[in-house]
């Protein structure tokens, strides 16, 4: 794997040097309000591959762009492309192609096409940086493209519900795609991929957006770090996929019925590692997930920090730090296919006689009353009542719902320092 | 004065008072006399409207009691056993009596001086003794000068010269032309502090006269023997009244 | 009125018990801040305390005091005074200590490690459960003449309300586990104060997310003006009615 990141930061290097060879051979043509040059379409049917257009600030409705030819789009203070609330503004069909310092606002809305911003069809070598967009329908939109970056944009829009809009960064179909550094706000999907491989997705910040802050399916063998994944209507929700790494990422505060920091649905062979899951109402919740490792996650103040169906199994969880959590670990079935071992959870009421910093009894975090809970929901009701209290405790004497087997044989006696984060 | 008419009282199954009549009158000094269980407490309970009568009236200067609650203001009463809030002072206690009948024009302390209570104002209840109590549940009777005083078992508990100022303070009070309704098993001191006698037994009224009546109808000289002699010779009636 | 409620209150202050009480409540409430700094958890630890042993503590102290004063009452219904003044001042007397106690106890170091709004729902669902069950204490204690008799109820009553009431609504979800259920258990909920405590304070802390649609509903109900005075309401209906059925009782009973 790591070689494979390697070979990518090496690629990555050809093709930038490529890229600036080219564009330093172009000319400049600059599209002003006062200038010659009036609006960016006349000027992109002047400009020849490889040219620079410098827009300067303004606002320009021009209806939709269309982009067949390698360009460089850089705006100056944020010049204005509006999209009138009817069309889609830059469809991009061409190699080589950077927008840089646009904003974009009010493209149109529709339910049969993903009208979007800008929209990238069969391309490679793009990129997208430092944009804003604004109450756009989609943000950027790639299908079948690769090779590209798209890097510190900001996307907000305030859509009210979740037909009216599309969602932020959708890729379909791509690949080697590096995601840095944006913020998402109020979409329906934050940072939607279907088909996507081999992409870096990094320092993302995904807020308040109406469905998820990151959604996938059939996406093996990206990588996310360091991204932020805040108040979105149903946290993250990655499915059927197989490769994933997940590292140092944070799940906050995605907290409704039906909302989940992390949502693993078939992914397989994957790492989830140095993560922080607080305050959501599910930390994970995992179905049909197998051969997952995870380990020096976080989890603090969620309500399920883990929610495992039976469906899953040999997956692994060492090394995590459980605190203040409702519940640490619930689970629906009685066979334990997974291995939970060397964990800190702050619920554990063992002692350590050898001072070895690992308790010496093991620790069962299935509680009996979650059990109860999962086969009847409405019962949470009496959750922290006097009944309740001393049902959890006739079980930890005698266990009769709780799976025997689930346990950590080994609990750490003090949460891992695991503030450190590596990049 | 209170005038008690047709009165029945249950407790469940238990016919505790049955068809009691009985006029009190003042100037006049009742001795309230009955074996235990007899239904002496439960006669003064109901005049002093502590228990609700099952049946008949209890009729004070011609108002019925029933739902009145201002006649007690010419009550005076001491209970037999007295036992107050722990923390509480003699001094607040007294504070607080003072404020619930604030209507009373004359306070009488001689009790509390006789008892040289003012000095032990401070005290509180819990580190008083069962006789200091009784003091002061005879200082609070006394105190509001009310035309009426319920005494029960007064000089229980109490020490000789204590028993001898109470005594002589009750005299004082029967000579003012109070109605004084006093319980005792002291025979004796019923002698010098009553002029009449009830005698109830079983939840009825057996006898009710002066007491010198009682002593020429039976001749003799001490209460004590003539409720004795009186006793035998019901016994002897009702056994041929059968 | 107002003097002897000054020097009930006064007495009871004074007794070992509630003094007991009320330093029980600091050591333990400023121990658990010591040990945990997030004062949410705290909030949640201190919420066995106001469930349990506040309702325990309270009806049992009360049904004792009462039959501790009872030639005390015996006396002052003697007096020229209505028997309803002496039992609403034997009740805030009472009532008024215990709720002191309470919020010296737990409310001081609430104070002193921040104020947050779920510390002062706390606060008040601890003062209003204490009346709840000072209330049933009078209730229980006026029911019938026998001192043991009367603390046999008043326990009758706190086991209710903390367990048998929970063990019935428990099999009820059960049972009818297949129905919506969402207004009946609000309604069922409603006849409990202690539960209906819990789930206003639940519902401020950690949970109302994990009941799915029935947390929901609540949290919708219960965020509302009117689901919180509702809920009030009922709280304090649950306060005046017991006081009422023993003020009643009182006024006719034989003593």
């Amino acid at each position: 794997m790591k070689s494979g990141h390697q070979c990518m930061k090496a690629l990555k290097i050809i093709f930038l040097s490529c890229f600036v060879a080219i564009t330093a051979y172009g000319s400049t043509i600059t599209v002003s309000k006062q200038g010659k040059i009036k609006s960016i379409k006349q000027a992109i049917s002047q400009a020849k591959p490889g040219d620079t257009l410098y827009i300067t600030s303004g606002t320009y409705k021009e209806g939709n762009i269309i982009i067949e030819k390698s360009l460089t789009l850089i705006g100056e203070n944020f010049p204005v492309l509006d999209g009138d609330h009817k069309v889609e503004i830059f469809t991009i069909h061409a190699h080589y192609v950077t927008i840089s310092g646009l904003k974009f606002i009010n493209t149109g809305i529709a339910s049969i096409n993903d009208l979007a911003a800008i929209k990238v069809l069969d391309s490679k070598w793009l990129r997208i940086t430092n944009n804003r967009f604004v109450n756009t329908f989609f943000a950027i939109h790639f299908s079948n493209s690769s090779h590209s970056w798209i890097v510190g944009n900001q996307l907000q829009s305030d859509a009210k519900a979740e037909h009216q809009i599309g969602n932020g960064i959708h890729l379909w179909k791509c690949d080697h795609i590096t995601v840095d550094n944006n913020i998402v706000k109020g979409h329906r999907d934050g940072i939607y991929f279907e088909f996507v491989t081999n992409s870096l997705i990094t320092g993302n910040y995904s807020k308040g957006n109406m469905r998820y802050g990151l959604h996938f399916m059939f996406s093996h063998n990206n990588e996310y770090r360091n991204n932020t994944f805040v108040e979105n209507g149903a946290g993250v929700a990655v499915m059927y996929t197989t490769g994933v790494k997940m590292i140092n990422n944070t799940f906050e505060h995605n907290w409704g019925s039906s909302a989940y920091g992390l949502l693993l649905k078939d992914i397989r062979d994957s790492f989830v590692s140095g993560n922080r899951f607080l305050q959501n109402s599910v930390g994970i919740l995992m179905e049909g997930s197998s051969r997952i490792q995870f380990d020096n996650n976080t989890f603090s103040e969620n309500g399920y920090a883990i929610k495992l169906q039976a469906s899953c199994d040999d997956n692994n969880f060492k090394r995590n730090n459980f605190s203040s959590n409702t519940f640490d670990l619930a689970t629906n079935g009685s066979l334990v296919l997974n291995s939970v071992n060397g964990n800190y959870w702050d619920k554990y009421e063992g002692y350590d006689l050898n001072k070895d910093s690992v308790g010496d009894i093991p620790h069962h975090p299935v509680s009996m009353y979650s059990m109860v809970v999962e086969q009847m929901p409405a019962a949470v009701l009496l959750w922290r009542s006097f009944l309740v209290l001393l049902m959890d405790k006739a079980e930890k004497a005698i266990p009769v719902m709780t799976p025997q087997n689930l346990k950590d044989e080994s609990p750490a006696m003090k949460p891992y320092d695991l503030n450190t984060k590596s990049q | 004065m209170i005038s008690i008419q047709k009165v029945n009282k249950n407790f469940g199954k238990l016919h505790v008072l049955k068809q009691v009549d009985l006029d009190l009158s003042m100037g006049r000094s009742y001795a309230l006399v009955g074996p235990n269980g007899s239904g002496k407490t439960t006669l003064i309970k109901s005049i002093l409207g502590l228990v609700v009568p099952s049946s008949g009236e209890i009729v004070f200067e011609g108002k019925s009691i029933a739902k009145d609650w201002m006649y007690r203001e010419k009550i005076g009463y001491m209970p037999q056993i007295g036992r107050y809030p722990e923390n509480m002072t003699i001094g607040q206690l007294i504070d607080m009596m003072k404020n619930i009948r604030k209507n009373a024009e004359v306070l009488d302390d001689s009790i509390i001086e006789g008892f040289k209570l003012y000095k032990m104002f401070d005290k509180r209840m819990h580190a008083l003794s069962g006789g200091t109590r009784q003091k002061v549940s005879a200082a609070l009777a006394f105190l509001f000068n009310p035309p009426v005083l319920i005494l029960d078992e007064p000089t229980a508990g109490l020490d000789p010269i204590s028993v001898e100022i109470l005594k002589e303070k009750i005299l004082e009070e029967k000579h003012r032309g109070k109605l004084l309704i006093i319980s005792s098993h002291i025979l004796s001191d019923l002698d010098e502090l009553t002029s009449d006698m009830v005698y109830i037994y079983e939840g009825q009224v057996h006898y009710n006269n002066t007491i010198q009546t009682l002593k020429e109808e039976t001749q003799e000289k001490k209460l004590g023997k003539a409720i004795a002699t009186m006793i035998g010779q019901k016994q002897l009636i009702d056994s041929v009244n059968r | 009125m107002n003097r002897i409620i000054k020097y009930v209150f006064y007495d009871i202050l004074r007794t070992r018990f509630i003094i007991f009480y009320t330093a029980l409540l600091l050591v333990s409430t400023f121990a658990m801040f010591q040990l945990d700094s997030d004062p949410n958890k705290v909030v949640m630890s201190l919420l066995n305390v106001v469930l349990m042993v506040v309702p325990l503590v309270s009806i049992v102290f009360t049904t004792i005091h009462f039959y501790n004063s009872y030639e005390f009452i015996e006396l002052m219904l003697a007096q020229p005074i209505n028997r309803r003044v002496i039992f609403i001042g034997e009740y805030l007397a009472v009532a008024m200590s215990l709720c002191m106690a309470f919020a010296v106890g737990v409310g001081i170091p609430l104070g002193i490690y921040g104020v947050s709004a779920t510390g002062m729902s706390l606060l008040f669902c601890g003062i209003i459960l204490t009346l709840v069950f000072v209330s049933l204490a009078f209730l229980a204690a006026v029911l019938t003449r026998d001192k043991a008799k009367a603390i046999g109820i008043a326990l009758l009553f706190w086991f209710y309300f903390s367990l048998i009431y929970d063990g019935f609504l428990l099999w009820f979800v059960y049972a009818f586990a297949d129905y919506p259920l969402e207004k009946i258990t609000l309604g069922l909920i409603s006849l409990n104060p202690v539960d209906l405590a819990r789930v206003i304070m639940l519902l401020q802390l950690d949970i109302s997310a994990l009941m799915g649609y029935t947390g929901a509903f609540y949290r919708q109900f219960f965020g509302s003006s009117f689901g919180i005075i509702f809920s009030t309401l009922i709280l304090f209906l649950w306060v005046i009615i017991p006081f009422f059925i023993a003020l009643r009782i009182f006024s006719k009973k034989d003593l």
